[in-house]
């Protein structure tokens, strides 16, 4: 099936009800054509969603998918890999959803390094409860929870990536098509945690981080001579106040992942009739 | 009453307390006796007081008394934290080198042993705890050979040298007390052919679950189950299992989810504080039908409360916890090995039933090592059974109309067909919202109420299909009725001989199932005085045995996501009335 399989195979009979112009639209296309361009085969795709706009994702692809509990897309994710390393495993969720109900499972999530794809659709607000302050919302923006802006700083995703040890940090932006695809191509076919925040701007509830907004402030790591590999680099790049990057900012190509480390290569789903062979020894232990 | 022999070794936290005592159980029951022990701990890694009993007999013991007969005491603490259990014929080994004149209490006796000198002699102070065993052997009465086993299987892998450095601390200890001591004893602990094995609740839960076939373990340490984590650590591997230690309680239920999702015979194990946090995702596993077994190793009280101490609290937490009306089956084993078993059960009704099952041990259970046959354990004896789960071949005998696979499918037993990622064509959503055949959210209120009685009917099911036995004990013909739940059973089983001794004879009636649970309607009406033992103030299992005995309300239920209208529910009421009429 690999070979001749398109980004339509991915696609389930539901219609998306998010709202239209909304970000996640390019963001879940991204990820279903790249899906499709690395190969994969819808049946033996797992992906897993928290709670919120972004966890209505998992409901409109056709591949086994699970929309759990607020926050706890990647715990899933991480045991069903282990569990079956022979699946592809895609995490997706929102800002609050990873980084402030879940955010302590996503930085353990980064450092464990299970090999698996996380991508954050990340509109800077709470979009599902109808406009509430995210942990990436700016300062300045006025929500319903906060009419007189923030009183804090939004929280640096990427940074944390890269304080937890993440082995592959990048960005990319809902409209643009081709540059998403191939960003989470690359995270889907990294041998580790292959992390992505899209920023994927929110048209009902954000008036402050829109379409036009990215427009100008993003700036392509494709147009810089930027080296992934070089973690000094991407720390210069990650730590910077003043623009919106796209692109892999950081990847580290050597280490190993959570996988090979315990040489995880079959299902668990196989279990005897019985108890196992050599399970006497156990009771043996105990004379 | 079992001829039983009350053995402890007390001191100070970091003194070497549990080891010592684990070694000398083991000892006693490589000789054929049985064993059955206990912890006096508190929650600190150094000082305090710390002790390790130990109670043996030819016969099988299930229980602990309030009689110590030897206590070796490397702290006056010890002695002092024991004296109320002490008696006259009660022998202290204490090391006087080391805390100088011990206070014995009343007339029990001491016996002043140079236990750090005589290890050094040795080969290193470090062994002064072995040589306490072997002033023990000589003053019980056992032969220190028996020891000599347990020392060369616990320091084998140390060295030669060191095995026999252990052997010889044993033999001055057992010297001394033969050349320098003028004490005499009536303990004379015989030994027997029989083949034991020995070990403790989490380590019988933890056994239960390889021999089930789980091989995926999450889990966050909590005492008192990180025992349960630590066992399968290195064990589960060998069986191509894996154990995550997850960064909370809130992943330790996720990942095990998830591997269940996958199709692995998954498990998590904590304590109380633990239940509360995987609350949110019990709700989650029982919506999406997802198989779990989750041990709680019940601790004291609410919150951090008694982190070291017994307590049957969790009883409610388990039949009610987390939102909403859940199905769950909750299974409370009554002993060591019962452990063992329940475990085995929880897998085969968690994947039969699709639902997550609670086996609700506690503390008392998992701090007490106990020696059972070692055909108690015998894996030949363990079945698998998976259930519904239907493989490439078989899904086109569960799709729609349109051919999409039907995960919550509605059937006559409740039970729908669950295929594992990677079945081709299978492919489905799951969701923790209510949900369709398809596993697609719905709120239409006929698609709601058909899974909701779906679900329910897999209890139905079960109700119909298992054994939700009890085990009896005692007069059948007693007019008094003791009913316990969980680890009572032990102490029960003893405390009827007790009062046999005083010519009162009980039924006893030892339930392992919470729910289901066996009805005991006719049992408890038939009785005169019914007595319920728990380890609580409230009486939870109390409330449910009255609660099914006694409830007579009629009921009127609406759960289709809409509220009570007015004439409806006036209808519904005369319609109540009516049947009530005709019954």
């Amino acid at each position: 099936m690999s070979s001749d399989v398109r980004f339509t195979d991915f696609k389930s009979h539901v219609q998306p009800t998010w709202c239209p112009g909304c970000g996640d639209f390019g963001t879940m296309n991204g990820l279903m054509k790249a899906l499709a361009n690395t190969g994969k085969d819808p049946d033996e795709t797992f992906v897993t969603t928290g709670i919120g706009c972004s966890g209505k994702l998992a409901t409109y692809l056709d591949t086994y998918s699970f929309h759990g509990v607020h926050g706890r897309a990647l715990p899933v994710a991480i045991g069903t890999k282990i569990a079956n390393p022979n699946l592809t495993v895609v995490a997706a969720g929102g800002d609050g959803d990873g980084y402030s109900i879940g955010g302590n499972h996503f930085i353990h999530a980064v450092r464990r390094n299970v090999d698996m794809t996380y991508m954050v659709m990340d509109n800077r607000i709470y979009g599902l409860t109808k406009g509430q302050a995210s942990p990436t919302s700016r300062e300045e923006l006025e929500t319903g929870t906060t009419p007189q802006g923030q009183e804090q700083p939004p929280i640096n995703p990427l940074a944390l990536a890269l304080a937890a040890d993440a082995t592959f940090i990048a960005q990319s932006f809902a409209s643009d098509a081709q540059r998403h695809t191939e960003i989470m191509e690359a995270a889907i076919e990294h041998d580790g945690f292959g992390y992505v925040n899209v920023l994927s701007p929110c048209v009902t509830f954000n008036d402050l981080d829109t379409y036009d907004y990215y427009q100008d402030a993003i700036v392509d790591l494709e147009d810089r001579d930027h080296d992934p590999t070089d973690l000094n680099a991407a720390e210069e790049k990650i730590l910077d106040p003043d623009h919106e990057y796209l692109g892999v900012l950081y990847r580290d190509p050597d280490r190993r992942s959570y996988d090979q480390r315990h040489g995880f290569d079959s299902s668990m789903a196989e279990v005897p009739d019985g108890a196992p062979e050599g399970a006497e020894k156990l009771v043996d232990e105990f004379y | 009453m079992a001829d039983d022999f009350n053995w402890a070794v007390g001191g100070a936290a970091g003194d070497g307390i549990d080891s010592t005592g684990k070694i000398f159980a083991q000892a006693l029951s490589r000789a054929g006796r049985h064993v059955f022990t206990s912890k006096d701990y508190a929650s600190r890694i150094r000082g305090g007081y710390t002790a390790y009993k130990i109670r043996t007999s030819t016969e099988q013991v299930g229980s602990v008394v309030d009689r110590l007969d030897m206590l070796v005491a490397l702290t006056q603490r010890a002695i002092d934290e024991n004296a109320d259990e002490l008696h006259d014929g009660s022998v202290i080994i204490y090391d006087g080198e080391d805390i100088g004149d011990a206070e014995i209490p009343g007339d029990a006796t001491g016996v002043d042993v140079p236990l750090e000198s005589l290890a050094a002699e040795a080969g290193g102070a470090i062994m002064r705890n072995v040589v306490a065993m072997g002033a023990a052997c000589e003053l019980a009465d056992f032969p220190i050979e028996s020891l000599d086993e347990v020392l060369e299987k616990r320091f084998e892998e140390k060295g030669s040298k060191i095995v026999e450095n252990n052997r010889t601390a044993a033999r001055k200890g057992q010297a001394y007390v033969q050349d320098e001591c003028d004490v005499e004893t009536d303990y004379e602990l015989e030994t027997t052919d029989n083949d034991y094995v020995l070990l403790n609740g989490n380590e019988a839960v933890g056994m239960g679950a390889i021999a089930a076939g789980c091989k995926f373990f999450g889990g966050y340490p909590i005492t008192p189950a990180s025992e349960i984590m630590e066992y399968l650590s290195g064990r589960i591997e060998q069986f191509g299992g894996h154990v995550v230690q997850s960064e909370d309680e809130l992943a330790a239920l996720n990942v095990t989810l998830g591997a269940a999702r996958a199709g692995a015979r998954a498990m998590t194990a904590t304590s109380g504080p633990g239940i509360d946090l995987m609350s949110e995702t019990f709700g989650l596993a029982a919506q999406t039908e997802t198989p779990l077994v989750i041990v709680d190793v019940q601790r004291g009280s609410p919150s951090t409360g008694l982190p070291t101490k017994q307590e049957q609290g969790d009883l409610n937490m388990a039949l009610y916890g987390s939102h909403g009306d859940i199905d769950r089956f909750v299974l409370a084993p009554t002993s060591v090995a019962d452990a063992f078993w329940k475990t085995v059960e929880a897998f085969n009704l968690a994947e039969k039933y699709q639902i997550p099952v609670y086996v609700l041990t506690d503390l008392s259970l998992t701090v007490t090592e106990r020696t059972y046959p070692r055909e108690t354990f015998d894996m030949d004896e363990v079945e698998v059974e998976r259930g519904r789960i239907v493989d490439e071949d078989e899904v086109d005998q569960w799709v729609d109309e349109d051919g999409h696979f039907t995960p919550h499918a509605v059937t006559e037993d409740g039970i729908s067909p669950r295929a594992f990622p990677g079945t081709n064509g299978a492919a489905h959503h799951t969701t923790g919202l209510e949900h369709d055949e398809l596993g697609l959210r719905t709120e239409d209120v006929d698609e709601r109420v058909e899974q909701v009685h779906k679900r329910e009917r897999k209890t139905e099911t079960a109700i119909e299909r298992e054994d939700w036995d009890y085990e009896e004990y005692g007069d059948p013909d007693s007019d008094t009725l003791v009913i316990s739940w969980g680890s009572n059973e032990g102490a029960m089983l003893e405390a009827m001989e007790f009062l046999e001794e005083d010519g009162i004879s009980v039924r006893f009636l030892s339930v392992p199932y919470m729910f289901p649970r066996p009805d005991l309607t006719e049992e408890i009406e038939s009785a005169e005085d019914v007595i319920v033992v728990e380890c609580n103030i409230s009486g939870q299992f109390a409330d449910q045995l009255e609660h099914d005995v006694l409830t007579r309300v009629d009921r009127v239920n609406k759960y289709n996501g809409v509220r009570f209208k007015a004439d409806e529910l006036a209808q519904e009421i005369k319609e109540t009335l009516e049947m009530e009429v005709t019954a």
